[in-house]
């Protein structure tokens, strides 16, 4: 039998049978709905870039008031490294590498991910207190919003991993539970996906 | 409003309701709110009462509300629907009837059956309503219950979130209902344009009861639109290629695409005006570097390709019943397809067409106008399309046929004025006049209301087991065509002569004849909605003498028309192996389409579950208190929601298994029954001899 690719993305596999192919129906369509969730931040992304003037920021704190560059460059790393070792709980979901080390590598992300959500939440607060509040501006509003929904979504994702954890350690690895690490997946690189366009519009343009 | 907000019950006591406004001052405007708040009351007790009566709360509980069957959550959407579609009318014809009394002086400028604040809330309520609670569960409702019958599937590819789905509409519904008794809805139209329904100009609760239930009911038709999506990409029968789909199937396609790019849109402008309005940001205000434009923007790129969200189930609806009701194959089946597709790429591009006025350049103007008059090439090939497919057709004139004729007549009015419309020198003269109400309704009933409304009668005998009274569909589609002439075309008269939309009064009294001849209309319109009513209850005592157990009442040729009526649970008792385009006809052709499958085996379908009615609670909760800023439940409810998927996803659920030999009964008793009838002829298809079986020596689809 061959190794067919019934979605995008690393898949299970023959070897796994009925999930593999549940997978295809089932990850089909959360790539639909991150598709979905991708314009709602592609939105976000312009109404930042049409606040981002004089008129939007209303004499309150610019980008060279606030940005922290050396801090947005530790959460990049977080989040990328975050990435790659979300790759790794996929090859050993693929590779039947045994609960514990899924577990163990799924940890590590939400780890990396809450290292990530510290530094972010410190910049917030780092920002608020010279006073680059939402409330001041069109600008910091869209600012806020848009990095603010990217954290909220690291966020869920952290959550996603404890729910998968206490899954895996209920009903073990089944099939489900295997298309669901797999729907994780695909939703834990979409942050990267956001977070590289935060990480260059909304931080290195205006910098520039 | 007049005190602090309450740590327990938020910004809720016992001044919000209509009554304290009629205690305190007896006129037309509060008696109209007050009757409106008390049908609600007793529509709702009369409800409770009946099923309390009827012993059918564990019916209505096992049977539907926790049923994860697509056909089912159709019906279920149908009949929101309707019941929304009932407030809407009539609060149409409040607001004519306004209008027709509404002739102010210089002296008395206001005049009138309704306050003006009164008449603002009428037209957003009843544009919200008709768009969000009638339009969107209308077709949400007939796909889902055509479309996996249609493809050769026995449900969507995700039922359970299909249900969830359903719950996350209702609530939408149900905010905006209680806002009849509960407070006071917006005044700002269905588009809720900042800066007037900032903090600033619009503090309260009206704006918010809008933007609750549109996140709320948003996010459900996101769901949908991926849901449809995946079925049609993942769950089509063997066999079925793209290019065999039925029509109805293509459009829905369409619409499934549009709705995953385009609700996301609605959901970001709702949840910045609720920032701006909750969290104090300034996106729309009119200070601080806000910028209302951004609204504008950001909702029409929703709105637009709504509308075609709106027409192009309706079009894949006309295009199943000019073919069946005309004895003839689909003309030119390819030229649809792609006519569907352009007007669902198109209508991505022309969102700028609804605010031409606010200050861009010409340039801007014009490239998006020319897109504008761009997406009526497609729209027309269609309509030659089912006219090609009628011509020389043996064309019955049933209920769809009177729809699909008056669909012709008007919508072709409808789509000039909008291709008028699209000039951007001429929308300077007439946009936000009358004219433009005129022109969306011209577009929006003929199209959507005429085409669900066929597709209901249409697809009626397969959910229910019998058809709807012909005679009484006719009258109720003559009746709503006509309600449409005499309520909308003075409309356009009155727009051209100055009278702006959404006033609540006027000093004109040439205006005055067109008001009663469009007062009228609002009369009309009413019997119609009394005749659609009529029609359901004459139909279901006689549904012995209309009953079509053998399930193929119009001849038809898709698949769907291959099952008893009423449909089973499952659908089909194998999985069909589709050969051709129309393949139910292609079976008829080849002789004896009713042949058992060689064997029956064990069926899985989705277990039943409350997991959406719990959502829908949780949600319900969610918006309510956040409209009333009732924080602790807003907090709990909000936590409610992931609490509740995490706790199902730690569960193994099994499916639900239908032995086999009970499918083989049911479907060996369907096969004999059909054996056992006389074919009835076309002649007959209206008389009680026809049993859902037709003469296929007749077939010419």
């Amino acid at each position: 039998m061959s190794e067919t690719n019934l979605y995008p993305g690393l898949n299970l596999g023959d070897g796994h049978g009925e999930a593999h192919d549940q997978a295809e129906t089932t990850v089909f369509g959360f790539w639909v709905f991150l598709m979905s969730d991708l314009i709602i931040f592609g939105i976000l992304f312009a109404s930042y870039a049409s606040y981002l003037d004089p008129i939007g920021m209303a004499g309150g704190p610019g980008p060279q008031d606030l940005f922290d560059f050396k801090s947005v460059a530790i959460q990049t790393a977080f989040l990328l490294v975050g990435g790659a070792a979300y790759g790794d709980v996929s090859l050993a979901v693929k590779y039947d590498q045994g609960r514990g080390k899924v577990a163990a590598w799924l940890l590590l992300c939400a780890a990396l991910g809450a290292g990530f959500l510290f530094f972010e939440v410190k910049d917030f607060i780092t920002q608020a207190g010279k006073g680059g509040t939402p409330q001041v501006s069109g600008w910091l509003s869209s600012y806020w919003t848009l990095v603010g929904l990217h954290g909220v979504h690291v966020l869920s994702g952290i959550l996603w991993i404890f729910a998968m954890i206490a899954q895996i350690a209920t009903r073990g690895l089944d099939g489900v539970v295997k298309v669901r690490l797999s729907m994780l997946g695909v939703f834990w690189h979409f942050l990267d996906l956001i977070w590289v366009g935060i990480f260059s519009l909304v931080f290195l343009v205006p910098l520039a | 409003m007049s005190q602090q907000t309450s740590p327990i019950f938020g910004n809720l006591d016992w001044s919000v309701t209509p009554y304290t406004d009629l205690l305190r001052d007896v006129n037309s405007s509060t008696i109209v709110g007050a009757g409106a708040a008390s049908v609600l009351v007793l529509g709702a007790l009369f409800g409770i009462v009946l099923l309390t009566w009827m012993r059918w709360w564990g019916p209505l509980y096992r049977n539907w509300l926790t049923s994860a069957d697509a056909k089912k959550i159709g019906i279920m959407y149908i009949a929101l629907a309707l019941v929304m579609l009932a407030r809407g009318i009539i609060e149409g014809f409040v607001m004519r009837a306004h209008q027709a009394t509404a002739l102010g002086t210089l002296a008395q400028q206001e005049s009138g059956l309704v306050a003006p604040d009164h008449f603002a809330q009428l037209f957003s309520t009843h544009g919200t309503i008709m768009i969000f609670f009638v339009a969107m569960p209308l077709l949400i409702g007939l796909i889902n219950f055509v479309l996996p019958q249609q493809l050769g599937a026995r449900d969507m590819a995700f039922p359970v979130l299909n249900q969830v789905s359903l719950g996350l509409t209702a609530v939408g519904a149900a905010l905006v209902m209680i806002s009849l008794l509960i407070g006071k809805f917006g005044t700002g139209g269905w588009t809720m344009y900042p800066p007037y329904t900032g903090l600033d100009f619009s503090p309260g609760e009206g704006v918010d009861y809008w933007l609750w239930a549109i996140l709320i009911s948003g996010m459900g038709s996101t769901l949908t639109g991926m849901n449809f999506a995946v079925t049609i990409f993942k769950s089509r029968a063997p066999g079925m290629h793209f290019m065999r789909m039925p029509l109805f199937c293509w459009t829905s396609l369409c619409v499934a695409i549009m709705l995953i790019y385009a609700m996301p849109a609605l959901t970001v402008s709702s949840a910045m005006l609720a920032l701006d309005r909750y969290a104090d940001f300034h996106f729309f205000t009119n200070d601080a570097g806000g910028n209302m434009m951004n609204y504008a923007n950001i909702f029409w790129m929703f709105g637009h390709p709504e509308v075609y969200i709106l027409i192009l189930p309706a079009f894949g609806v006309f295009s199943e019943i000019s073919s069946t009701y005309s004895g003839k194959r689909l003309y030119g089946y390819t030229s649809l397809v792609i006519a569907s597709m352009s007007i669902a790429v198109i209508s991505f591009t022309v969102w700028l067409h609804h605010f031409f006025t606010m200050g861009q350049s010409a340039g801007v103007n014009i490239a998006f106008g020319i897109a504008t008059m761009i997406i009526g090439i497609p729209t027309g090939v269609k309509i030659y399309d089912w006219m090609a497919t009628m011509w020389r057709g043996r064309i019955r004139v049933t209920a769809p046929i009177v729809y699909l004729t008056g669909f012709f007549l008007l919508f072709v009015i409808g789509g000039l004025s909008g291709i008028i419309l699209a000039n951007p020198s001429i929308d300077y003269q007439v946009h936000n006049s009358t004219f433009l109400v005129a022109h969306f309704h011209n577009v929006i009933i003929p199209g959507v209301l005429y085409g669900m409304l066929a597709g209901i009668h249409y697809w009626f005998p397969k959910a229910f087991g019998f058809r709807l009274s012909e005679r009484w569909g006719r009258r109720t589609a003559f009746l709503f065509v006509g309600g449409f002439v005499f309520t909308f075309m003075p409309l356009y008269v009155l727009g051209l002569m100055g009278m702006p939309r959404r006033s609540p009064t006027f000093q004109n009294p040439d205006f005055m004849p067109w008001m009663y001849i469009a007062a009228f209309g609002g009369v009309l319109m009413l019997c119609a909605l009394a005749s659609l009513a009529w029609t359901f209850w004459t139909s279901y005592r006689n549904r012995d003498a209309l009953a079509v157990p053998g399930g193929d009442p119009w001849n038809g040729s898709t698949l769907e028309w291959s099952t008893p009526a009423p449909v089973p649970e499952w659908t089909f008792p194998r999985i069909p192996h589709v050969t051709a385009r129309d393949d139910w006809g292609e079976c008829k052709r080849a002789g004896d389409p009713w042949r058992a499958p060689d064997e029956y085996r064990d069926i899985e379908m989705p277990a039943n579950t409350a997991h959406g009615l719990l959502i829908a609670g949780a949600s319900f909760g969610l918006g309510f208190a956040m409209v009333w800023h009732i924080w602790w439940l807003a907090v709990l409810s909000f936590l409610a929601i992931p609490a509740i998927v995490a706790l199902r996803a730690m569960r193994v659920i099994e499916p639900r298994i239908v032995k086999a030999a009970e499918v083989e009964l049911a479907d060996r008793r369907f096969r004999q029954q059909v054996a056992s009838f006389a074919p009835a002829t076309r002649a007959d298809e209206e008389t009680e001899r026809n049993r859902g079986v037709p003469d296929l020596s007749e077939f010419a689809g």
